[in-house]
């Protein structure tokens, strides 16, 4: 019966494989891109509108998921397996264009010129494209890609509210503030914006002449006067009630489509989450203060031609045919796209849209997204700046050079590059000291018995040594060799050790200052202690219980336990995040009815970190009550009624029967439990977020924050790490002393 | 009926009842707000306690479940058939290379390089894979076995045999040694002895291990994203990420294809569950 099973699911699967080779007879070009919903659905109507222009020619879309999108493309292209064609923002095309992953895309804006021109004079690309995307992809004299569409922030107003109040002038911001006096209704505020988020307080910054970067030479520029003026300004907002403290994205929407507030700072994507709620779309005003408008970042999402494209020729006409003006209306139209295309605003209803209008004339007076590498590694310490300058306005200048400080440590110039001599002669050597001591031990005539003796092993072993050696551990020998290159953005030069020296004297910085390699350590260790503890005692308790026959409706019981397990943590974190949001959240709202005063779980380190810790509780215990609970199935029950015969009390059962005969089967398990907590990225990462100030961050997320935000600092993350790897080794063997010592003697116990 | 089956006083009996209610609560509470949010078009309902729908519909899951490709594909129905086929391999695959090895570790513990090589698979786990995704990619990519669903089983199922040869030494080691010596005794072989007597008695860890490795692989989606690219390959994961984007994302379908995709792990658990319990009754393993 179950090698039946296995030989179904085998035929499945050799089923599934057949049916995925494409047809070789048609030329095939290949796009790939993250769009969703509504877009998604135009570009596929276009791709649509293509193929039937080009009868001998197949598009192969892809749409894949935001958050592995750019590695894909990252693996994908220099192996030549990626697409011909994709869709991305113009803030990545630096970090490609180092990468070598696209080519320009000077052709396709010709072809596009060309035929927007038709027989007239010929067009210039300002013609054609809005201004603000043209430079927006414009580097080095070349345009990296076909701009598509323009996303920014603007005015949402509440039409019910709008008329309530009085349908007031909103082309100054300062005239909100007018609302503060409840006229709106109970619990109602004239303003929700995420103002804790550096990119929707750009433009305020902007009001008073800041920038968060300088786009000529990537100086960090989110400090001094201008910058502490514009964050003063928010607090004396938040002071005076115009909008409220701590909100993040998701609370802005929230208030906002439950009518708690007059209006919102938030952009296109909004849209799709108001229902049938009556809003009116302003671009955003100007600040009464300084006279000067709110320009908000413009972010351009464009086609960009890869590298090793299959059908270059083919992307090239692809990409055409997408900004062409009628291509544009669809886009338009079905996506609710704000299109970079300028021809395509002449249609009529495009012309009065209520909608897109606003958020084109917002983006014509907005400033495109610095293309300048420094621009993503800017956002987490000015975004670290701010929530702590907003928490607390004493020390407003402090943190906001905390911020320039965090910067420059990204920043730091890269160690100077040296001689691999040194590594490749130590792994020579290390190479020749083992086969010297095999040798030496192969002569041994004791070793040959004991290694001949072994031989049954051998073959019980072998095939898991070849699959782990190939697929587990020769991935973890590349990464932890590349802890000894630097580089960003994929260029990667030999500096031997320099990373491990910068990580291990926190570069320069005192050894236990925030975010120093002891400090996260500290951190990561009471993580780990606490989280194991808790695992561990509910699990057992749990399955101890759930084990008892007597325990009526156990069967539903542990079904219903095993839940936050079963449900992808991805989500129940984000849903753990929702319930302690200070606002909105319903943790505070429980607090709320039996009398306590909302807490801010995310300001301060106790209560983030215990938010953390019990969001990993939740999603930790189920494994620990499964493994436990088949466990105790493998005791057998004749022990109890032994030792009860021998008059042993049930205290006494559980410390000298169950407890002993647990061990071998949980230990493993909890020694791996410590491992993974110790290396547990999704809570702190969509919980806490390392809120505050990177306080509740561990060593894991450190090392991917290094990889993955801070410009792809690959040898840095690499070398944090092996650090990691060396912690723990050096844990468990401390843990193995204490766990182990005296009861060791097992193995021969049988 | 043994000591630990025996009824305990009322009083006792209601507070373990108690206990588990309790802790039946902590469970449940930030699900059913992953189902109301499924169930209602509202993202995440504002400043309650109670997790109850404001509009509740069915939506949600209608566009999870019969999503089409441009091809007409139901989406739904192939990737759930990806994801299944994926889960039970890796779980088959990985079973099938621990359990030797495993066994191996109990029964001939002091084999030259069992230390060793027990320490190199608890080492494994300890190092974070910040960047082995790209190494990955490029050694499935050497071995023709990119953009495959074998390619992708073969790396969940190495991910998961070092957890599973320890689980499953441990348990081989708490079977008495005498079991498959009497067997053999009997005439039957090392190996008629392991598959007739050890096997059996090992279930419970073999059943949690087989979950826990086809759970690994039921929820990934990074690599699966990276290694596939054909949507008809995709498995249910991959799906469901994509409904999150770079500035939103649609929590209503998030939510509900979340609940859809752990149906069958409950199922499963609920399927196993006798296999977990079953050595209490039945008194599986007697000296």
């Amino acid at each position: 019966m179950r090698a039946w099973l296995a030989c179904c699911v085998f035929a499945l699967l050799f089923f599934t494989q057949s049916h995925a080779s494409a047809q070789p007879t048609q030329r095939t070009v290949t796009l790939w891109h993250a769009y969703r919903g509504a877009e998604q659905q135009a570009l596929e109507q276009l791709i649509r509108s293509f193929e039937r222009t080009q009868p001998n020619v197949r598009v192969s879309v892809l749409a894949v998921p935001f958050d592995a999108y750019a590695s894909k493309l990252e693996a994908a292209i220099p192996r030549q397996n990626g697409p011909d064609l994709f869709l991305d923002a113009h803030e990545r095309v630096s970090s490609y264009r180092a990468r070598g992953l696209i080519v320009d895309s000077d052709a396709v804006l010709d072809l596009a010129r060309t035929e927007a021109s038709g027989a007239g004079a010929r067009l210039s690309a300002s013609d054609v494209f809005e201004q603000v995307s043209l430079d927006a992809f414009s580097a080095n004299s070349h345009v990296w890609g076909a701009p598509l569409a323009l996303k920014c922030l603007a005015l949402f107003v509440d039409e019910a509210l709008y008329v309530r109040a009085g349908s007031p002038p909103l082309d100054e911001l300062e005239s909100l503030s007018a609302f503060t006096d409840g006229r709106l209704g109970e619990g109602v505020v004239p303003l929700v914006y995420y103002a804790s988020n550096a990119y929707f307080h750009a433009p305020i910054l902007h009001a008073f002449g800041g920038s968060l970067l300088d786009p000529a030479d990537g100086r960090y520029a989110f400090v001094g006067e201008r910058a502490e003026r514009s964050v003063q300004f928010v607090t004396q907002l938040q002071r005076d009630h115009v909008t409220p403290q701590e909100l993040d994205g998701a609370a802005v929407s929230q208030m906002f489509r439950a009518g708690k507030s007059l209006a919102a700072i938030s952009g296109p994507w909004m849209l799709g989450e108001l229902g049938d709620r009556p809003v009116r779309i302003v671009a955003l005003p100007r600040l009464r203060q300084t006279g000067q408008p709110m320009r908000s970042f413009v972010t351009v999402e464009g086609a960009l031609l890869a590298q090793h494209a299959r059908e270059p020729a083919l992307a090239r006409a692809l990409a055409a045919f997408l900004v062409r003006a009628d291509a544009a209306q669809v886009r338009a139209r079905v996506g609710r796209q704000v299109v970079a295309t300028r021809a395509a605003w002449s249609d009529p209803a495009l012309a009065q849209d209520r909608t897109l209008q606003p958020f084109l004339r917002a983006a014509r007076v907005g400033l495109a997204m610095p293309t300048h590498s420094n621009m993503r590694l800017a956002f987490e310490p000015a975004n670290q700046a701010l929530r702590r300058a907003l928490r607390d306005p004493a020390a407003l200048r402090v943190a906001l050079e905390a911020g320039a400080r965090r910067f420059a440590v990204g920043t730091r110039p890269l160690p100077p590059a040296s001689n691999p001599l040194w590594l490749q002669l130590l792994l020579g050597s290390l190479a020749l000291t083992a086969i010297y001591r095999t040798v030496q031990r192969a002569r041994d005539p004791v070793f040959r018995q004991s290694v001949r003796a072994s031989r049954t092993a051998y073959a019980y072993v072998s095939h898991a040594v070849i699959v782990v050696g190939l697929l587990v551990v020769s991935p973890l020998v590349v990464g932890a060799l590349t802890s000894l290159y630097a580089g960003r953005d994929g260029a990667l030069s030999y500096v031997g050790t320099a990373n491990y020296r910068e990580i291990l004297t926190a570069q320069g910085a005192g050894l236990l200052s925030s975010g120093s390699f002891y400090a996260v350590l500290l951190v990561t260790v009471l993580w780990t202690l606490a989280n194991l503890v808790l695992h561990v005692s509910i699990g057992v308790i749990l399955a101890l219980l759930l084990s008892r026959t007597w325990l009526s409706l156990r069967g539903i019981y542990r079904v219903l336990l095993i839940v936050p397990w079963a449900v992808p943590s991805y989500v129940t974190a984000l849903s753990w995040k929702g319930m302690f949001q200070r606002q909105t959240g319903a943790i505070n709202a429980m607090l709320h009815m039996v009398g306590v005063e909302p807490v801010s779980w995310f300001a301060s380190f106790s209560t983030a970190f215990t938010a953390n810790v019990l969001t990993n509780t939740w999603l930790g215990f189920p494994f620990m009550m499964v493994v436990t609970l088949g466990a105790l199935a493998g005791i057998p029950q004749d022990l109890y009624e032994a030792a009860e015969v021998d008059g042993a009390s049930a205290w006494q059962q559980f410390w000298l029967i169950t407890v002993p005969l647990l061990k071998p089967s949980l230990l493993p398990a909890v020694a791996m439990g410590a491992v993974w907590t110790f290396n547990q990225f999704n809570v702190i990462y969509l919980v806490s977020g390392g809120e505050p100030d990177g306080g509740t961050e561990i060593l894991v997320t450190e090392a991917y924050r290094w990889a993955f935000t801070r410009q792809a600092q690959y040898g840095y993350a690499a070398a944090y790490a092996v650090l990691i790897f060396g912690v723990l080794v050096l844990l468990t063997r401390a843990l193995d002393r204490v766990t182990q010592g005296p009861a060791r003697p097992k193995g021969e116990n049988s | 009926m043994t000591p630990l089956q025996r009824p305990p006083p009322l009083p006792w009996r209601m507070a373990a009842h108690a206990a588990v209610i309790a802790a039946v609560g902590f469970a449940l509470y930030p699900v059913l707000w992953v189902v109301s949010l499924a169930l209602d078009g509202a993202q995440r309902p504002s400043g309650r306690a109670l997790p109850w729908p404001v509009a509740p519909s069915l939506d949600h899951f209608r566009a999870v479940l019969f999503a089409h490709s441009r091809e007409g594909t139901w989406l739904f129905a192939r990737q759930l058939t990806n994801s299944i086929v994926v889960s039970a391999m890796t779980a088959l695959t990985a079973i099938a290379i621990a359990t030797p090895a495993a066994y191996a570790l109990a029964r001939f513990p002091k084999f030259v390089g069992a230390q060793s090589g027990t320490k190199a698979l608890l080492a494994t786990q300890m190092f974070p894979g910040v960047a082995s995704a790209i190494p990955l990619y490029i050694l499935l990519d050497k071995l023709h076995l990119l953009d495959t669903q074998l390619g992708l089983i073969l790396v969940y199922a190495t991910t998961a045999v070092p957890f599973a040869i320890f689980q499953l030494r441990g348990a081989f080691e708490s079977i008495p040694k005498d079991l498959e010596e009497a067997a053999m005794v009997d005439g039957a072989t090392r190996l008629q002895a392991f598959v007739r007597v050890v096997l059996p008695a090992a279930r419970p860890a073999l059943a949690v291990t087989a979950l826990f490795a086809f759970m690994s692989a039921w929820n990934e989606f990074i690599l699966a994203a990276t290694f596939l690219s054909h949507e008809s390959a995709f498995t249910l994961p991959v799906a469901l990420q994509r409904h999150v984007g770079e500035y939103d994302a649609a929590w209503g379908r998030f939510a509900a294809g979340s609940i859809i995709v752990s149906l069958p792990v409950m199922a499963l658990f609920y399927a196993l569950q006798k296999n977990l319990v079953g050595g209490l009754t039945s008194g599986g393993v007697k000296g």
